[in-house]
């Protein structure tokens, strides 16, 4: 297959605000959970060691029209629970047996409290991720949450945790995560042959899936594309920042592109890639600790992370520099209160280290592109020319 | 007797008033002189809901509350200019009025909302406890001091309860994180017979408070629930908890409050005396700063006295029997910052405020909903339908901010609430009929 034809078929199935992939997924595993978690970071393995999907919810985007959501938020909050909460009010979540709200922001903290009023029938989770880095604390607590999930998950018909189906498919979670790795290698080396746009459709695509079919949907796109015929563009390489949780419209991204932006890394799919390298598996240890110990040791910086005593914006920097980028973009979502405080301070982390940056905004349903057309240009000229922004 | 003396008889200050302004006067004057180097005790930032005033106090430091320099600065009309200024340094217009209004306060001098200027922290004690925002503000913060800061991550309690991991998890953090970062500061242990003492102080003054706080059963209330209710909070939320002067303050209160009760009387308004109370409402959210009195005359000119509120509820929920336990000292704050009212879920938060209709006999709810407070304000709009259903009392919404005078649409608003009252008085005359 193509790789042109993989994304196509990776962008109907993300696409698909019926969840297609996951009523497949049930008819094929009759009896198996299928449970929602909202962005960024839910572990995955976890939810598949006890028989079910996890399935990443990331709203509506640009495919619904906003009639009942609107209704429950006001004009102030953010896009992604006001759509995601028209999906389900429309009955298009109702193939999710339960909802897990990891803790990131105020927002879709108390969207997990509307979800157990509106959907009472239905399991909801609050998921709080440690914010204190030690291990016998933060990594006890941690694990400690993941118990109490996956015993919630078996009340509600999953399969009792044990360690053999957890180690299992931490190993499994572990191969996608090196094929994922391998993707985003191409995309930082050849930007033309594996472009953002089309490793965001296959990144995302792996939140409805179980990672042993991702992975081979990442093997796939992995040899068609460097088996493409690609001609090197020489744009500027760039990092984008901030859309971590609302996902921006694809159509945002290839604006970008063309205004002549390679994005080279970026947080769109965090839930994939926060864990820096593989999930650690110790002999004679808990696996459920395993990975509370990797969110606590190896979890990346982002804006919903308390940065302890690191210092802000030098993982970007940092990043940046090993990757050599030429400079940042920043893309929040309107009224997203972390990457929005995040902001100023990675900026000014940028501005020390004399990186070029640019910043805009976004919701999930833009539709105008016109003026992120001309702000990217502008950059991407500027800093070809002369290096700044 | 001439309108200037009546208007004086009419705004007249209590005793306790006077004591709480004097208070108050004395810790900024204190702050001010460790600022001007004549003195030296340690400064820790930190923040209103999960305020560890006793452990900040059991180490002889100094409690400076962000929130409530902002709040302030909003009430003297300052707010504006500071939140220019932040906007202008690259914060977003989106985001949080408070944390800006703070940032463009340090930004301009450090001057605090007495007119003396602030100490720089020693320590940031960064309670997170039910706004995420708390996290990001401190982080701003950082950037600007350059100064240790100590994470003391509270759980959320998405089903009301808190569970023995919970607290554990809160011990333990304050045991091997929180309390040895400020000794380091401090340069001393932590003296535990001085944190129990303060906390039986703590639980004293909670007494006479939740007793304040109940009056408002009577009719007519002898108190505003809301903006009365939030000078009564003053010193229990903010650097007073703990101290003989909060024990004093509280049980002259309490005596003020039960002689109103015996004379019949309601609350002092801007206006003067509300005994003639027509609505006795329930509110939800914080208020406006910058035109707190504009926004408090939209109520008491409608006879309406509001007999409850959940924003007094955000520095501790203790009308539900929480005290501070000194046996328990540690365990106790634990149990304090897990329950404050925005560190529960939604599903309790309505059901408090259903009881609070209830136990108060309220005609109405209303619901303030603020801009820059998702932690309150994502979901209210579910409360509001979820209450109304419940209950069948009808509820209000209105929206403005904290201390972003741009957000503050005083005719929409006024609007709004005075339809509101009329209908509730409709309703309450087809009811009589």
């Amino acid at each position: 297959m193509s790789a042109e034809s993989l994304v196509a078929e990776a962008r109907s199935q993300v696409d698909d605000v019926d969840l297609g992939p996951v009523h497949a997924w049930k008819r094929a595993n009759p009896g198996g959970l299928a449970v929602g978690t909202m962005p960024i970071y839910v572990p995955r393995p976890l939810i598949e060691a006890v028989g079910a999907l996890p399935v990443a919810i990331f709203g509506g985007g640009d495919q619904v029209d906003i009639i009942r959501g609107d209704s429950y938020f006001q004009s102030y909050i953010c896009h992604i629970p006001r759509s995601t909460l028209e999906l389900a009010l429309g009955g298009r979540l109702d193939c999710l047996d339960a909802m897990i709200f990891p803790s990131i922001c105020d927002v879709i903290r108390n969207l997990g409290g509307m979800w157990r009023l509106l959907f009472p029938e239905k399991l909801s989770v609050y998921l709080d991720l440690p914010q204190t880095f030690d291990l016998a604390v933060g990594g006890r607590f941690f694990a400690h949450e993941l118990h109490r999930i996956a015993s919630l998950l078996e009340a509600a018909g999953a399969r009792p945790l044990n360690d053999e189906a957890l180690v299992a498919a931490i190993r499994v979670e572990n191969v996608r995560r090196a094929a994922l790795e391998r993707v985003d290698a191409l995309r930082r080396a050849e930007p033309w042959r594996a472009p953002a746009s089309e490793v965001y459709l296959l990144a995302r695509l792996g939140g409805l899936l179980p990672a042993a079919e991702h992975t081979r949907w990442l093997e796939d796109y992995l040899t068609a594309a460097q088996g493409r015929a690609a001609r090197p563009v020489d744009n500027v390489r760039v990092v984008l920042v901030g859309a971590f949780c609302e996902q921006p419209p694809l159509g945002l991204l290839r604006t970008l592109e063309k205004a002549g932006c390679d994005i080279i890394e970026d947080d769109l799919q965090l839930g994939l890639r926060t864990i820096e390298g593989p999930i650690d598996l110790r002999e004679g240890e808990d696996p459920v600790f395993s990975l509370a110990r990797s969110w606590i040791e190896r979890g990346g910086a982002t804006a919903s992370r308390y940065i302890g005593d690191d210092e802000k914006g030098r993982a970007l920097v940092e990043r940046v520099r090993t990757l050599g980028a030429d400079g940042v973009v920043f893309a929040a979502a309107s009224f997203c209160d972390p990457a929005l405080l995040d902001q100023p301070m990675q900026e000014a982390a940028l501005a020390r280290a004399k990186i070029p940056y640019t910043t805009l905004k976004f919701a999930e349903n833009t539709g105008q592109f016109q003026v992120v057309r001309e702000q990217a240009g502008a950059f991407s000229d500027a800093v070809k020319l002369w290096g700044i922004a | 007797m001439s309108q200037n003396q009546q208007a004086h008889l009419r705004v007249a200050k209590e005793p306790s008033q006077e004591r709480q302004k004097r208070m108050i006067g004395d810790h900024f004057d204190r702050l001010a002189s460790v600022a001007d180097g004549t003195c030296d005790e340690k400064v820790v930032y930190t923040f209103v809901p999960g305020n560890l005033t006793e452990l900040i106090g059991a180490f002889g430091m100094l409690p400076v509350l962000p929130e409530i320099n902002a709040l302030q600065s909003g009430m003297r009309q300052q707010s504006a200019g500071y939140i220019a200024e932040a906007e202008k340094s690259g914060h977003s217009e989106d985001v949080c009025t408070y944390v800006k209004c703070d940032l463009g306060m340090l930004k301009s001098g450090n001057v605090g909302p007495t007119g003396t200027r602030l100490p720089r922290p020693d320590l940031l004690l960064l309670s997170y406890t039910g706004c995420f925002t708390f996290m990001k503000w401190f982080e701003l913060l950082r950037e600007e001091y350059k100064c240790p800061v100590v994470m003391l991550h509270v759980p959320y309690q998405p089903d009301g309860v808190v569970t023995p991991a919970m607290r554990k998890y809160i011990v333990d953090q304050l045991e091997t994180v929180v309390i040895p970062a400020m000794e380091r500061i401090a340069g001393k242990k932590l003296d535990r017979d001085a944190l129990s003492e303060r906390l039986a102080r703590s639980a004293q003054a909670e007494d006479d408070l939740v007793a304040v706080w109940e009056s408002a059963r009577h009719r007519p209330s002898p108190i505003d629930g809301y903006f009365g209710g939030v000078y009564y909070i003053g010193p229990i939320f903010s650097a007073f908890r703990g101290t003989e002067d909060a024990v004093a303050y509280y049980c002259e209160l309490r005596a003020e409050v039960e002689g109103r009760i015996a004379r019949g009387e309601g609350p002092t308004t801007p206006d003067g005396r509300l005994d003639d109370q027509r609505h006795r409402i329930v509110v939800e959210g914080p208020p406006n700063w910058t035109s707190f009195n504009e926004f408090w005359r939209m109520f008491s000119r409608e006879h309406a006295v509001v007999v409850s509120s959940t924003y007094t509820r955000v520095g501790g929920l203790y009308d539900h029997g929480f005290r501070h336990d000194p046996k328990n000292p540690i365990e106790t704050l634990a149990d304090y910052c897990l329950g404050c009212y925005t560190n529960l879920g939604l599903p309790t938060r309505i059901d408090y405020i259903e009881q609070t209709i209830r136990t108060y006999e309220a005609d109405g709810f209303l619901i303030n909903s603020v801009k820059s407070c998702n932690s309150f304000s994502a979901g209210q709009l579910l409360i509001l339908r979820e209450l109304e259903k419940r209950t069948g009392v009808p509820g209000g919404f209105i929206e403005s901010d904290l201390v972003d005078p741009r957000y503050f649409a005083k005719a929409n608003i006024d609007n709004r609430l005075q339809s509101y009252f009329q209908m509730l008085d409709a309703r309450r005359l087809r009811h009589a009929a």
